[in-house]
């Protein structure tokens, strides 16, 4: 009984987690890239990786915060550029052969030992190495906190102090891409994504909306990747292409093309992921080694993605009716 | 998209248009008539003195190909040597299937590149200029293969035309007070644009459950949403009713009536005979003939273009539409 409530609990805290908060982030960002605009961008991971060394570096190199925080942004816009030259004049499945290899690229040059002194490597950035500029900005003073059965430190790693940030910085990317999804250019977004020769057809500029969705995508991506960095340290092997798939299922999950899929379905995603390693771990401990726990969550992800898109394209959110003339 | 080769119109590429039932469209199009207004006594004043013959210059010209050559591998699939439309007036581009129509609209509209050729638009070169550009320099088109935009309603598809929308800068989108006039004044529009195509009803449909012949006469709509000064329409009365056929041809003399130009491909001859101030011709990607309706549908290279040679009908012959009639001129056809 005992085991069964703390799984639960643990459980329960994915809901509100640091991480949870950057999947969000970076399902905000895929969602203005896929759901709205039809891109197939499969390597958000590449975008969130980027971020995270954007800020890390900088900030190890001596950076005050706002400054780490712009080359994180700059260096996913530059990203966003080189994919998106070269690929969006063409059909969309280039790009998605394109963002898959060049976010391979970007962990490979994390990870490897020429640019060690800078990424630190296959062992990648330590967090104590970059978190402070963020850590002595907060305000709470120090000590635990117990809310409900949630009980964290108030600052440091795995904080309050992290929450409130993350959580705060997905409250105003919901606005900000209510605000654009509602828009005239929002429209322009969805246009593209039903039929870009038609877009075309009545004068707009399709390449350069297709570029500042990717762009702006791509950004929500990178402050995604700095948030997932900050409870714990810049590890290239640890945000890979498995990232990009979980990033994909929490969207498809909650609903693309829908404000409120991305969080729904990290939070969903996230919970029942923890329930269900937990309940590995705990039901068969002794049996599986945890390495083989790890390994079946991951498989069991695989497969949820798999019937998901199969039996509910649409996710959580979506609209039945949009979908049903969707089938190209 | 599937469901658009599931309904029986006929929006498939290189296939035989369908024959719409024949008694009601010639009752369709004997209630048309030709428009009687000052503009189509106009046009019909002004190309009376100009000469029926392939290339000939027009006294206002308002766009003009030159050489213009397209081809797929070894196959020219457009060939024109020079044609120049003129301002102000229905143009009709016909031809059988696989004549190069659809490429030379590519051409025309930026969508596709000549292998060579110059072609200007209002006395301005095109080569080069991008498909969107063409658009927002007044000459803009609608797809043989419709496209409406599905998970968009109606009225979205509508309002996304409107040109120069404030609301459409990615900054300028955030703030709403930029934009909501101009969206305001746009929907006023969009709903006197679909009343005419009797869609105001459906303006709040997605765009993905209308109907084959609907998805037509938003498309046209929609074109019409960013005031063009020439429309080009491939097959706008392909899959649409006779009813509405008669509607559509009032609503395009109408579109010349305002000062338009239009051009258009179409397979139903006697559409063509009824609207069209002149036409042009195509077969195997050159221009065959062109010339006043009547004229070129009694012109034997247009007939032998249809029909296979040596048949004295004429195009506008109503016995054509009858499939019997049609038949038996094949049969002769086959046994030459
Ligand atoms: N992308 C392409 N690749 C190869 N061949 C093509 C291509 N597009 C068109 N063609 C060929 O060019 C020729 C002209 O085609 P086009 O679509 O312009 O004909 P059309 O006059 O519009 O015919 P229809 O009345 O059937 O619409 C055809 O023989 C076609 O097979
Ligand atoms: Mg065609």
């Amino acid at each position: 009984m005992e085991e069964l409530s703390r799984i639960l609990t643990q459980a329960a805290g994915e809901l509100i987690a640091p991480t949870t908060a950057a999947y969000v982030l970076a399902a905000i960002g895929l969602n203005l890239h896929f759901g709205y605009t039809g891109l197939l961008n499969m390597g958000q991971a590449g975008f969130m990786l980027l971020g995270a060394y954007g800020f890390g570096i900088s900030t190890i190199a001596g950076a005050p915060l706002w400054l780490a925080l712009i080359v994180a942004l700059v260096a996913s816009i530059l990203f966003a550029l080189i994919l998106g030259m070269p690929t969006l004049k063409l059909r969309g499945d280039y790009l998605a052969i394109v963002t898959i290899a060049a976010a391979e690229i970007v962990r490979m040059l994390g990870r490897s030992s020429g640019l060690a002194e800078w990424t630190g490597g296959q062992a990648g950035l330590r967090g104590n190495e970059f978190k402070d500029t963020f850590a002595a900005l907060s305000p709470l003073p120090d000590g635990r906190t117990a809310i409900g059965p949630f009980e964290y430190l108030n600052n440091g790693s795995d904080s309050w102090w992290v929450r409130l940030v993350g959580w705060s910085l997905v409250a105003l990317a919901l606005v900000f891409v209510w605000l654009l999804t509602r828009s005239p250019w929002g429209r322009l977004l969805k246009g593209v994504r039903e039929d870009e020769d038609a877009v075309r057809a009545l004068g707009k500029n399709v390449y350069a909306i297709k570029m500042q969705a990717l762009i702006l995508g791509g950004v929500f991506g990178s402050l995604g990747g700095v948030l997932y960095v900050l409870p714990r340290a810049i590890q290239p092997d640890g945000m890979a292409r498995s990232m990009t798939f979980f990033v994909w299922t929490v969207l498809l999950l909650g609903g693309a093309a829908t404000l409120f899929g991305p969080v729904l379905g990290a939070m969903l995603f996230w919970a029942v992921f923890m329930l269900l390693r937990a309940g590995l771990r705990e039901g068969m401990a002794g049996t599986l080694a945890p390495t083989q726990v790890e390994n079946i969550g991951g498989l069991v992800v695989g497969l949820a993605l798999m019937l998901l898109v199969i039996f509910r394209p649409q996710g959580i959110l979506g609209n039945k009716k949009e979908l049903a003339f969707d089938a190209r | 998209m599937p469901d658009e080769t599931t309904e029986n119109t006929v929006t498939t590429e290189n296939t035989v248009t369908e024959v719409t039932e024949p008694a009601s469209t010639v009752e369709a199009l004997d209630a048309v008539g030709r428009s009687d207004s000052a503009a189509a006594r106009a046009a019909e004043h002004v190309l009376a003195a100009v000469e029926p013959k392939v290339g000939v210059s027009k006294p206002d010209t308002i766009l003009m190909a030159d050489g213009v050559q397209r081809r797929f591998g070894g196959m020219t699939a457009v060939d024109v040597e020079h044609l120049e439309v003129q301002r102000g007036v229905i143009t009709a581009l016909i031809g059988p299937n696989g004549a190069g129509k659809t490429t030379f609209f590519n051409l025309l509209t930026g969508f596709d590149k000549p292998n060579q050729g110059t072609w200007s638009f209002e006395g301005r070169s095109l080569a080069g200029t991008s498909a969107a550009k063409m658009a927002r320099n007044g000459m803009v088109r609608t797809f043989q293969l419709t496209k409406a935009l599905s998970r968009l309603t109606v009225m979205q598809n509508m309002l996304l035309a409107a040109m120069d929308n404030p609301g459409e800068n990615l900054f300028g989108s955030l703030v709403r007070p930029l934009w909501s006039g101009t969206e305001k004044r746009n929907t006023e529009k969009a709903l006197e644009i679909l009343s005419r195509f009797k869609l105001d009803t459906k303006k709040d449909d997605f765009a993905g459950s209308l109907s084959g012949g609907q998805r037509k006469l938003l498309e046209m709509a929609r074109a019409l949403m960013t005031d063009p000064t020439m429309i080009m329409l491939d097959e706008p009365m392909a899959g649409v009713n006779p009813a509405l056929v008669q509607s559509l041809l009032h609503h395009i003399q109408a579109l010349r009536d305002e000062g338009m130009t239009v051009l258009f491909v179409e397979h139903d001859m006697h559409a063509v005979r009824h609207i069209s101030d002149w036409v042009v011709v195509m077969a195997e990607g050159r221009i065959v003939a062109e010339g006043p309706p009547q004229s070129v549908m009694q012109d034997q290279a247009v007939i032998d273009a249809y029909l296979g040679a040596h048949h004295d009908t004429d195009l506008g012959d109503d016995s054509l539409l009858d499939p019997a009639v049609l038949a038996r001129l094949e049969a002769e056809e086959e046994k030459r």
